[in-house]
């Protein structure tokens, strides 16, 4: 555990993508293997299991601190990390472990089996033979979340330098559920394919943005001097739904998000068509709603996402289909190296095939022959409920994350409002102890009704001017939200509106963020709630 | 009831009886200064009373200013009240403002840290009635380690960037940590270099008698190399400008009290953080509002809302009073350098200089500013 604070420590330290590499190639090369199967799963975003309640060690944790709850929730707050807090409000301990990462884990686990006296006489022994380096990172591995600013890209990166193993491939080994307990640093780094485990997914390769945002704004012409002859390029909308792989292997199937989670048991429609594909396919596509045989917009899939229980009138009110728009595994053979034309051949042909074409969809291409042409054709994407278009060039491997180069998403511009910043609160992680977390107001005759919550959008100079501007105007404290002197005027921009009982406004926007703060505009000229309400007319479902 | 001998008002912390003011942001006849930070000695005051160690530095930032300049202890009597300074810790020439008149005594912290710095004259519990104290700090998760340790990290990071040939850039204000690190550095490492704007607050600090080690003025002849074997102090202002740029590469390290928590110092993007405050941390506060006896505690700046409630709940007489100071908390989220007079406070162009909770002329009742 030593070796894994101090990886933290170091990590910390430096900014530089070199060093951090270094660092973490000098972890692997000082711990036991099982310490780094431990680490490479933490630092992918597997989170170990939790079997203290979250609650109760903020519990103790204040016990332990000596301080009244109430003051231990606003430390929260400036710290923005509760197990940074717990490590920071605790008194120092003389103490000294010398367990490895891997035995720490076991014995949290162990926990699960143990009475809540148990567990709470072992946590604070425990904490008492950590310094406050271990205490924190032991903290972050009995709560869960590891976001810790170090992307999987460079662990894997420090992998392949020490294994002498390519990146892609350590990255497509360490895709899908596998545990710590169950997979060996030695399983990793032998020779194997994919046939190994089949559930394992192939990384999924995701396309870059051709506008970062809507005031950098590319025309027809800027596109095709980026991109060159229209003719090398498939286009296709770009849908609004969720990005999953369909694998069908061994009789089996599996359905994975984007973010890694099985998802195979949350589709049930979809299983009929998978299980009658050809063993060894994996297909690369998107999950949307569908009634009537057309795509519904985003938030009538968004009622069952999260639930448990699909119950009948979910899957009645919102069924499922997939519109897939790749092929990475044919006949069992990865078919990632072939040309996108290649694959996109082999894709029609599958679909021509099977019993399920309402279900089964496929990513129809959409013809142009200039790039003029393509444009226009975009301005289409919100009657299509798509978010624009997708560029693929034909020639393109299936390549590993986001590269730029060879996919490419054109999105069309956000919806938009101005609107009046009307409560603050402070952020977590990097924005810790800085208001950057805001919501937004329109006029709805002389009030203003709060609308949306949106925290990015901003740069860091406009953060801490915003943030200093809340210090200054605070009118009431509310817990954590201040209530600010209606002032600031900030463009809101989001995807999609719809009507929402839940709001007071009575609508819910989809991904709302600031594009940029109105110094132009006084309050009094924002939008009202009228507005607002007429796109949902235009635009809403 | 009579009138409290010091009042929060719009201008600053105003004695009607003495009819002066402390630490007033808008001009005033007479202004007492705790120490020479922008936002506790502005510009534009017909007469200025400070520490004889703020001397120079208020000349230097201020410019041709009316100032009397007092010892710690040593007495002035306006208006049948008499003013004291005590030390404040904080930075050089810093001072507490002790008020006595008729018997009754309160206390201005200004600023204040109850370490001993070893450069600035070390602080000095003032008993009180009445206590306005600063809390930039004050909340349980700030605790400071004894300087001692934070400079063995600091002269262990330049040793190792000399040994791979990296510049040391060390980043902290210009009045106050930038001589602090200064005078703690290991000199046997190497030359000290300055940014001008700490070399030039270096120089008055050096006019006015203070003994400094050895620094050299960074200028366009400096030559990249000697400088890279060296140690750079630059103020945070300087972060990620060109000036900065071309000495790379470069480690860059950042000295200040935020860098006690994780999201703070990432979001400074410092290859390293060093904790290193002039303000008290959270048991330095209490304890130093405990050793005042006082029967009335004042929260001016910092964790003001929950500090107050805290010292309530465990027996003090505490408010929250709001002021504009804060402005230079020793790093760069608020403007660090704003030029000397007519500050630009960001986001507040229509109120300037004017807290809005003790804006609008009543003052009793507001934002617990009632005394």
């Amino acid at each position: 555990m030593k070796a894994f604070a101090q990886l933290f420590l170091s990590l910390d330290e430096t900014n530089k993508t070199n060093e951090k590499v270094k660092v973490l190639k000098d972890y692997f090369t000082n711990v036991p293997d099982t310490d780094k199967m431990h680490m490479l799963a933490l630092f992918t975003g597997r989170r170990p299991k939790r079997p203290i309640n979250s609650t109760l060690i903020r519990t103790w944790a204040i016990e332990a601190s000596n301080i009244p709850q109430w003051l231990f929730e606003e430390s929260y707050h400036v710290v923005g990390d509760l197990a940074e807090t717990m490590s920071l409000l605790m008194p120092e301990s003389p103490g000294s472990s010398s367990k490895t990462l891997t035995e720490w884990i076991a014995e949290i686990n162990q926990q699960a089996a143990r009475t809540e006296e148990e567990r709470k006489l072992w946590l604070i022994e425990s904490w008492a033979m950590l310094d406050r380096q271990e205490r924190f990172v032991f903290n972050k591995l009995l709560t869960g979340s590891f976001r810790i600013g170090v992307s999987s890209n460079l662990v894997v990166k420090a992998l392949a330098d020490i294994t002498g193993i390519e990146a892609p491939a350590l990255t497509h080994r360490i895709m899908g559920s596998w545990m710590p307990e169950d997979y060996t640093y030695d399983q990793l780094i032998q020779e194997q394919n994919a046939a190994d485990n089949i559930s394992r997914p192939y990384p999924f390769f995701l396309a870059y943005p051709i506008q970062e945002t809507s005031e950098k704004r590319k025309s027809a012409e800027d596109v095709g001097n980026a991109l060159g002859d229209a003719a090398d390029w498939q286009a296709e909308w770009k849908w609004d739904g969720i990005r999953a792989q369909m694998i069908k292997r061994g009789g089996e199937i599996f359905i994975w998000s984007r973010g890694e989670d099985l998802a195979t048991e949350k589709f049930p429609e979809l299983h009929p068509f998978l299980k009658a594909l050809p063993d060894g396919t994996v297909l690369d596509g998107e999950i949307l709603s569908f009634q009537n045989g057309l795509p519904m917009s985003f938030s009538v899939l968004q009622t069952r996402i999260g639930r448990k229980n699909l119950s009948k009138k979910i899957l009645t009110d919102s069924p499922v289909a997939t519109i897939v728009y790749d092929c990475l595994e044919y006949a069992g053979e990865d078919i990632r190296h072939k040309s996108q034309s290649e694959r996109r051949e082999i894709l029609e042909k599958l679909q021509a095939e099977t019993e399920f074409p309402e279900v089964f969809r496929i990513s129809s291409l959409i013809k142009f022959d200039s790039w003029e042409e393509l444009e226009k054709t975009r301005e289409q994407s919100r009657a299509m409920i798509a978010e624009g278009i997708m560029l693929k060039r034909k020639r393109a491997e299936y390549q590993v994350g986001r590269r730029r180069g060879d996919w490419w998403k054109w999105k069309i511009d956000p919806l938009s409002v101005d609107a009046v910043m009307i409560y603050a609160q402070k952020g977590h992680g990097r924005r810790a102890d800085l208001y950057t977390d805001y919501t937004f107001a329109v006029w709805d005759g002389d009030k203003l009704v709060p609308f949306a919550k949106a925290y990015s959008g901003l740069t860091d100079a406009e953060i801490n001017k915003v943030n200093y501007f809340v210090k200054r105007n605070t009118l009431e404290k509310f817990g954590p939200v201040r209530t600010v002197k209606p002032e600031l005027v900030f463009e809101i921009g989001f995807e999609g509106i719809n009507k929402s009982s839940r709001h007071k406004s009575g609508i819910a926007l989809r991904f709302p963020r600031i594009l940029r703060w109105r110094h132009d505009k006084p309050k009094e000229e924002a939008d009202t709630l009228e507005s607002l309400k007429k796109l949902l007319g235009e635009h809403g479902g | 009831m009579a009138k409290p001998l010091l009042e929060f008002t719009d201008r600053g912390i105003y004695c009607e009886q003495g009819r002066f003011y402390i630490d007033p942001w808008k001009p005033v006849d007479d202004a007492v200064i705790t120490h020479a930070h922008a936002d506790h000695a502005y510009f534009g005051h017909k007469n200025y009373l400070a520490h004889h160690l703020s001397r120079e530095v208020m000349l230097y930032r201020l410019g041709d200013i009316n100032l009397r300049t007092i010892e710690y202890g040593e007495t002035v009597v306006k208006h049948g009240v008499s003013i004291s300074m005590f030390p404040a810790g904080h930075v050089i020439g810093s001072a507490q403002i002790r008020i006595e008149y008729k018997g009754v005594i309160w206390v201005v912290s200004g600023d204040y840290k109850t370490d001993d710095d070893g450069i600035s004259t070390p602080f000095e519990p003032v008993k009180c009635h009445h206590f306005i104290s600063e809390c930039t700090f004050g909340m349980p998760v700030y605790s400071w380690k004894p300087q001692t340790e934070i400079f063995t990290e600091v002269n262990n990071w330049w040793r190792t960037n000399v040994q791979n040939g990296v510049a040391t850039v060390i980043v902290g204000y210009s009045l106050g940590k930038a001589q602090r690190i200064l005078q703690n550095l290991d000199l046997s490492v190497g030359k000290v270099y300055t940014h001008g704007v700490i070399e030039n607050t270096n120089e008055a600090l050096r006019r006015n008698g203070v003994i400094l080690n050895p620094t050299e003025r960074i200028t366009i002849e400096s030559s990249k190399e000697e400088v890279r074997k060296g140690i750079i102090i630059a103020p945070p202002s300087s972060v990620g400008t060109p000036w900065m740029r071309k000495f790379g590469p470069y480690s860059f390290g950042y000295c200040s009290g935020w860098m006690a928590i994780r999201g703070a110092k990432r979001r400074r993007a410092a290859d390293r953080g060093f904790i290193m405050s002039d303000h008290a941390d959270w048991n330095g506060l209490v304890s130093a509002i405990d050793a005042t006896d006082c029967e009335c505690v004042y929260l001016t700046h910092g964790y003001t809302a929950s500090f107050t409630r805290y010292l309530n709940e465990i027996g003090f007489n505490a408010s929250e009073v709001h002021t504009l100071y804060g402005g230079e908390e020793e790093d760069a989220e608020a403007p660090t350098q704003p030029p000397p007079g007519g500050e630009e406070l960001p986001g507040t162009q229509n109120n300037q200089n004017v807290s809005p909770l003790t804006s609008g002329g009543d003052l009793e009742g507001v934002g617990g500013a009632v005394i």
